[in-house]
């Protein structure tokens, strides 16, 4: 456990510090989010319309942008080589890692989610329902990606392979991400039953992601 | 040195492999998955099969669709119903050959079968291509019965999500050169991808969608009328003909462009010997 422990507190450390890139995300999502307004026009009411679209596009993009670091940097320094030898079970290291980038990458998103509301002209209650379900999906979004950057860091390949792989997986979760908070602001449906199913996908890529992607590195690693 | 170890598999004399099958004949006396993980005996027992095979898919495909064109207008639909004798077994297709790559990546990573990732490889631009078949037809029967080429529904939206996922795995075949680490990573990703199957499969149970319901595999019997299910079933069954032919064919190319490859790696390696 206290290895689990330490991985993650390293994980943290160096995606937080210089040259970690973890809180780059949340300048690429400010950066969509204020694209949007461009290319729709400054129309306030379309904005508010479209809002919880334009965050869960841009947080899906922004979580997307950082999965490449997930297991890369460790692959050229070596460490991911120990990982997968040590006696720690490498299901078990996977989701440690999976953990801590999103407490470093996804999390901050989650946190930002209010100030751009303010952008997009939300409410209050719509940014809280965003944010709530943002904090709901983005686990789903980077436990499938894992997934993916443990396949492109098998192959050597990053960028677009990457991006081709992890999407599909993530339309789900945008679907019913953007279905709850689009219930909860003017929705005849309740925000509770996409809520719950965007829950569950979360709980489903938590099991299968880390079992993926270490039977990918291990299969993958030479 | 992996590609040596590629060029061994699928260069050894024949001799050593047909030593290796006597010695599982003697040991389990019947033909086993063993026997085809020798190339090739593979390629010689689909050579002799595949005529027959591509006559059978021939005939039943003419038949059926003879039937299709004999088969009643639907009183609702009109002749626009014979869109379906095409849509529906592509569709059913789409999704078997996922299913199909799903076996071979799990005899790629638990069995390690030789001819696993052949099949797995071979299958995807076969699979993408009934898929697209069906998303196609299926828009083209949207237009006049719907009033729209394409609507977000659920069973559309993860057909689509099912094409995109083809894409992506024949992309990531292309993206690596060598085949057996490809293998490897191709069969993790078909694995997860395999948790859309039944998505798909009940998408129009569970979500209350403009596509109909499953009417032909459901409890208490198919609510088809004879005269439409007799042409469907015929085109169904030849249809999955197609497939085998077409797959094992494109195995076949397959593994005799790998023993290309293997030659020229071994030919590069001498002369810079």
């Amino acid at each position: 456990m206290s290895a689990l422990a330490a991985l993650i507190k390293r994980d943290i450390r160096i995606a937080l510090r210089v040259g970690g890139g973890a809180l780059i995300g949340v300048l690429f999502f400010l950066t969509v989010t204020v694209l949007m307004p461009f290319a729709v026009g400054p129309d306030l009411a379309l904005l508010a319309r479209l809002g919880p679209a334009i965050l869960w596009l841009g947080a899906l993009l922004a979580s997307l942008l950082t999965l490449d670091r997930l297991f890369t940097a460790d692959h050229e320094d070596g460490s991911l080589d120990l990982i997968v030898m040590s006696r720690t079970p490498l299901e078990l290291a996977c989701a440690a890692k999976a953990l801590a980038h999103w407490l470093a990458a996804g999390l901050p998103l989650v946190v930002a989610t209010p100030a751009l509301g303010l952008l997009l002209n939300l409410d209050g209650a719509s940014t809280l329902a965003v944010a709530l379900t943002l904090l709901a999906g983005t686990p789903a979004l980077t436990f499938t990606g894992m997934i993916g950057a443990a396949l492109a860091v098998t192959l050597h390949r990053g960028g677009l392979l990457l991006a081709v792989l992890v999407l599909p997986l993530s339309i789900p979760v945008l679907i019913f991400g953007v279905a709850a908070s689009q219930a909860a602001i003017s929705g005849p449906l309740s925000f509770g039953t996409p809520f719950s199913i965007l829950c569950a996908l979360s709980l489903i890529s938590l099991v299968i992601g880390p079992f993926a992607a270490a039977a990918s590195l291990r299969h993958g690693l030479d | 040195m992996d590609w040596i170890d590629g060029a061994i598999d699928q260069l050894l004399p024949s001799g050593f492999w047909q030593i290796a099958c006597k010695a599982s004949d003697d040991y389990q006396g019947v033909m086993t998955l063993i026997d085809l993980a020798n190339p090739t005996k593979f390629l010689t027992l689909t050579a002799r099969v595949l005529p027959w095979l591509a006559a059978a898919t021939a005939i039943l495909l003419v038949v059926g669709l003879y039937q299709s064109a004999m088969a009643p207008d639907d009183y609702q639909q009109g002749a626009t119903v014979k869109i379906m004798f095409i849509h529906v077994p592509n569709a059913w297709l789409s999704m078997l050959v996922w299913g199909v790559m799903s076996l071979a990546a799990l005899g790629t990573l638990v069995w390690r079968h030789p001819l696993a990732d052949v099949a797995a490889k071979a299958a995807a631009p076969i699979g993408a291509a009934f898929t697209f078949l069906a998303l196609v037809t299926g828009s083209l029967w949207g237009r006049p019965m719907w009033g729209t080429y394409w609507e977000w529904d659920a069973r559309l939206t993860s057909v689509l999500i099912l094409f995109l996922m083809y894409l992506g795995l024949i992309a990531l075949w292309r993206a690596v050169e060598d085949p057996s680490r490809a293998a490897r990573a191709a069969a993790i990703l078909t694995l997860v991808g395999a948790i859309n199957l039944p998505i798909i499969k009940f998408s129009v149970d569970w979500w209350n969608t403009l596509h109909q319901p499953a009417s032909v595999m459901r409890m208490g019997g198919p609510t088809l009328d004879r005269a439409f299910l007799m042409p469907l079933l015929v085109m169904a069954i030849g249809f999955s003909l197609l497939f085998v032919t077409l797959h094992l064919a494109a195995m076949r190319n397959e593994i005799l462009r790998r023993r290309v490859r293997s030659l020229q790696m071994m030919q590069a390696s001498q002369r810079a010997a």
